[in-house]
This record gives C-alpha cells, structure tokens and sequence, in this order.
C-alpha cells in the first residue's frame, strides 16, 4: 500500500468539519499521552487545541532536547539554475514569470561553493527549477562533484525523478531529498499547475518513496503554507512523513514549514497562516513526531526564528540568497521568493547560542571523502 | 559471574579494568545535545568521568568554526562511536576511519537502521564486533538487552556489552531492569549500562545491580544545569558501586508465618 491509498482512505473525510468537533476534552487526552496517534494530531491541529499552545509548546520543546538536545543544524540553499518548465501560479520561477533565466556554469557552481563554504558550512541544499533538459541529472551530477570538495552533505530540492534517477544523485554524492507536494488537495494541486511536468500530482507525491528506495539518508517532506486550508496540509504532511518513517525506518525523514512569500508573479495565498497557526502547527508536529527532524527557512522574519527555536525547530538556513549565482554575485537577479531574515551565518550562529543553543555545523560526512582525508 | 565485580568488598582498589586500562570511575559521559560544546570540559570535571563518547559523524579535524574535539582534554579516554552507521560495513569503516585519524583504538559499535525509535540492530553489530575485535580495536557494542546477542558479543571478542536501558533519550530509566539482571548474572565481561537513564538514583540503581559502570549523555545534556548534574551522576554511580560491593543486607521476604508450619511435619 503506497500512501496515496491512506490519503485515499481520508477522502470521505471533512477534516475541517472533524477538527471542529474536537473540544478541550480531546485536546487534554491527546497531550497526556505516552505517544500520538494521527487523531491525536489532527486534535493539536484543531481550534479547541488553541488556547493550549503553552501547554503543547512545554512537551514540544521538552520531546525536542531529549531527543536532539539543544542543537539546531545548520545549512544554506544553493540555486543552480531558475529555467523552469511549470506554470506553477504561486512560484516565481513559474516559466510564465518575464525574470531573467540563468543556469550556472561548472566554473560558476565551483565558486560559489567556495564562498559558502568559507562561512564553515558544510550542509548544503541545491535547488533547481524543472526544466529536467536544462538542468539535467548528468549536470547536476556535474555540480555535486564541485560541491563535495567543499561540502559533507548534499541535499536536493530539484523535480521529482525516477528511483533510477535517484539512484544517479546518490551515486554522486547527495544524501538528501527535500520535496514539497506544495498542497495534498489533489483537486487545488490540479488548478495551481496548470501545465508542465509537475502537474502529475501522483508522480510528485510517490517521489519522496522513490529517493527512500534509492537509498537516500534524509528526506524531508512540506507543503506550501497558504496554498489550501493549513490545518489539512499539516495534517496530511504529518501523515506522509509519518509514513515514510514507518516504510522507511532506515530514513532520517524531517519536514519543512514553508510559508508563502512575496515573489515574482501576482498569486496571493488562499489561506493566511498566522504567527500562531504556524507554531500550532510545529507544535504539534514535534508532539505527533518526536524525533523527525524539522526545518525552518529565512522565509520567517528574524524575531520569529529566534522564538520559535525551543519548540522543536532542529534545522535552519543561514546565509541564503534566493537568486541563481546569488553568493558570487549580488546583482544576480530575480529569487525564487523574498527572504525575511537577511543574517548571515555568523549572525546566525550568534542568534543560536543566545537562545542557549549550539549551532551544529556538520552532522554528517559520506564515508568515501572521510576515508580520502584519513 | 560477572568478572567487573570483586568477591571481597576492596574499594580503594575497586577499578574498571577495560581493554587492558583502568579506569577509577565508572561513569561515561558523552558530547552530544549540549547547548554549547564548551560545557563538555566541566562536565568532565564534575562528574569525575574519564571516558567520554564521540559522534565522529560530527567531528571536522578542518572545520572553520568550532570543533567538538577542542574541548576534549588530553587525559580523557576518547570513546568514538559509529553513530549514523546503518549497517555492520558502515561501522567497519566509520572505527576504521576514527583509528586512522588518530582516535586510539576504542570503539563503540552503533549500528542503528530505525529513526522512529533508535534501536540498535543486534545482529549487525555483532557481525561488526567480529571482525574489529580481530583487528585488535577494544569493542564496546551498544544493544539491546538481550541475552543471546550479550553471549555472541562475547564470543565476538568484545571487550563490554552496552545494553539499553530504555531508548535513547527517553530517559525512561531502567525498563529493561530484569534483562539487565540477567546480563549482569550471565556474562563475563563488563556490563555497561547504555541509554534511557534520566536521573541519578537509576544510575545508581543500575550500578547497585552490578552493573559495572554506567553512560550519561541526554540526561546531563539536557538538563538545566550540565555541569551541576553530571556531579549528581558521579556521585550517584560512585555510590551505588559502593553498595554493590557492599553487600545488600537481607530484605525482610514480608509475610507472615503460620503457627502451625508448612513443614513442622519434619521435626
């Protein structure tokens, strides 16, 4: 059973309305047990579990240092290249958006790497748009062998492949696959991609399966907050990466909570999410999800990220620049969206030991580079 | 028998012998989760510790920025561990990698293939255990508490078994308390509590047991107070030895007898 099937099993479901029939009585039960299950998750979810963020907050943060301590890892996105073949109606490297395309030579990824590496970073996350004749597997294979000499890990936020393909990036080096379904309403998913390649909904939501199958160490599950009602796309995000997890015990699954930011192109949300969903909604995760990982971006403003990074936060970027070639060269264009929190890496390690945390830089190296520098 | 333990009550001379090294105190400490890297000395300190327990997935000889290894003084024994090793290949070369970047020859085998929960895959870590015995690495493997992985250790040439008490980090104490007992009771090599121990006193009944030495991370790194609680660990593991070498007085079984004896017959 794959798990479009248990997202099937949900589809005779209102959630909204079920959510709204949870009360304090429900709230209560679910936070005084040993562990969640997914009704117990859908109640943190739920309005009734509102006036309850302290309480879920205190076993958020209290499950987050027994189970990864008080460190927060960090890491900086990477783009290679912004051609794109989608017409994605919220994204603003949509191929339908007039911003100037760039796809970054060898020479190019080479020196970039070299800048962000010289902040100490040695996590990094390569993104791409879908334009898979462009920004194809054998380049970006290319690209992961200039970015090893520099990086411990490789994480790809790219279109989805193939398990073959997959199997290609492992190969090459990466060790991660971040991929958001952007919203699991397979119905909106159809109107937001109008056309290109990631309008195959099916395709997209296995892909994930695929990089664990291909032998992928992490991967990392989302959706676009905004997009559709919050509480059904955190719902059913928990739900896959709980999946994942289950199928693939072997795999360090984590989610990201991307919220929707200005970009190119004239899309507005559908649906706000609000300082509180947003923490109601990683609250909740953590309490559902002890030790999945979770990542936050610089898409949140910097006052934010500092408060939020006690409730269960174990991964941030630092340092990022949305813009293809965005660290060599400042100018460099339009980005995929605007960031909220400008500081560097230093400043962001700065800001972690504040809160009484320890920035982690390196929390993982491929054995093969290892076994060179011996 | 268990060999860690002396038959005659001796604690001036009471001292872990591991891998031909002895060790006065029988705590080990680890570095992962603290809030800052430059606790770990303190902590040391404090807890009276020599062993102390490395993440080498962590560790960056070139890093830029700080480095766990900075804060490790010379005199403390380095236990790296192969943390992120999936399979019995993966932590073969994860001890060999440590051993070549000058880590000494102690290792502690962790073969974990399940996220959800962090347990410890028995079978490849004895497979692991085999083949660095051989290689002459002293061989501390994390497991379950398990009585048939505990002898294949064994026979693997371990030097310890680590046992769990409750999962990692769920500082649940000793859940596997009667397993523990049976570890303690059937194998002659050092048992070392490993994982799951959230407070002083279950460390101290932990070694009270028999238990030839306890290890703390999550515990003292999570705690408020690093370096105070790794001080209530060393006390806690120092004190429960002492009663262990003791001798527990007899416990009152707690009923009551009839007048009339099952077995007056007899006299």
């Amino acid at each position: 059973m794959g798990f479009y099937d248990l997202l099937a099993s949900y589809k005779n479901q209102d959630i909204q309305k079920l959510t709204a029939s949870f009360d304090q009585r429900d709230v209560w039960r679910a936070l005084s047990r040993e562990s969640c299950d997914s009704r117990d998750f859908l109640t943190l979810l739920s309005p009734a579990a509102r006036p309850f963020l302290e309480e879920m907050a205190v076993k958020a943060r209290e499950l987050s240092i027994r189970n990864f301590g008080r460190t927060i890892q960090l890491f900086t996105p990477m783009y290679l290249s912004n051609f794109c073949t989608n017409g994605c109606v919220y994204c603003g490297f949509g191929c339908a958006n007039f911003i100037p395309r760039k796809q970054l030579s060898l020479e190019e990824v080479a020196e970039e790497a070299r800048l962000i590496a010289a902040d100490g970073l040695k996590h990094i996350l390569i993104l791409t748009g879908d334009a898979p004749k462009i920004a194809t597997p054998a380049y970006i294979e290319a690209s992961c062998r200039e970015l090893r000499k520099h990086f411990s890990s490789i994480a790809i936020e790219i279109y989805a492949m193939d398990t073959e393909t997959y199997r290609r990036m492992v190969a090459a080096g990466v060790d991660g696959l971040t991929l958001y379904q952007e919203t699991y309403n397979e119905t909106l998913y159809d109107t937001l991609h109008p056309y290109g390649p990631k309008k195959d909904y099916h395709f997209r939501l296995d892909a994930p399966e695929r990089g664990c199958i291909a032998g992928m160490r992490m991967v990392n599950v989302g959706t676009l907050l905004g997009l559709d009602d919050w509480r059904r796309d955190a719902f059913f995000t928990g739900l896959h990466a709980d999946w994942l997890q289950k199928n693939y015990p072997e795999v360090e699954i984590s989610i990201s909570l991307p919220r929707m930011r200005p970009h190119a192109g004239s899309y507005s949300p559908a649906c706000e999410v609000s300082d509180a969903d947003f923490v109601q909604i990683l609250l909740a995760q953590r309490i559902f999800m002890p030790r999945c990982g979770i990542s936050i971006s610089t898409r949140e403003r910097k006052e934010f990220r500092d408060n939020i990074m006690g409730l269960g936060v174990t991964r941030m970027s630092a340092g990022v620049s949305t813009a293809v070639g965005g660290h060599s060269d400042k100018d460099s264009g339009t980005g995929q969206f605007d960031i909220s929190d400008e500081r560097s890496v230093e400043e962001m390690a700065v800001a972690i030991k504040a809160k009484g945390y320890q920035p982690v830089y390196q929390d993982w190296r491929p054995m093969d580079s290892w076994e060179k520098s011996a | 028998m268990n060999l860690s333990a002396p038959d005659t009550f001796s604690p001036e001379k009471d001292s872990l012998i591991i891998g031909g090294e002895s060790l006065s105190s029988r705590l080990f400490v680890g570095t992962g989760k603290y809030p800052s890297d430059t606790l770990i000395p303190g902590v040391l300190a404090a807890s009276g510790s020599e062993v102390i327990t490395v993440a080498l997935r962590r560790v960056d000889m070139d890093a830029t920025t700080d480095n766990v290894m900075q804060h490790i003084p010379s005199n403390i024994r380095l236990l790296p561990n192969t943390s992120g090793a999936r399979t019995a290949e993966e932590a073969v070369r994860i001890a060999r990698l440590a051993k070549a970047m000058g880590c000494g020859n102690w290792i502690k085998i962790e073969v974990i293939s399940d996220n959800r929960y962090l347990l410890p895959d028995g079978y490849e870590t004895v497979k692991a255990t085999q083949i660095l015995a051989k290689e002459g690495f002293v061989v501390l493997p994390y497991v379950n508490a398990d009585l048939m992985i505990a002898r294949s250790l064994v026979s693997a040439g371990a030097a310890a078994v680590m046992p769990l008490g409750a999962p990692i980090g769920s500082n649940r104490g000793l859940q596997t308390k009667e397993m523990l007992r049976i570890l303690i009771e059937e194998i002659p090599l050092p048992i070392i509590v490993d994982a799951g121990i959230g407070k002083p006193s279950q460390a101290c009944e932990a070694m009270e047991m028999g238990a030839a030495a306890c290890l703390v991370n999550t515990a003292i790194a999570g705690a408020g107070n690093p370096v105070a609680m790794a001080k209530a660990f060393g006390q806690a593991v120092a004190a429960g030895r002492k009663a262990f070498l003791a001798g527990e007085a007899a416990v009152s079984p707690g009923r009551a007898y009839a007048s009339s004896p099952l077995t007056g017959f007899l006299s």
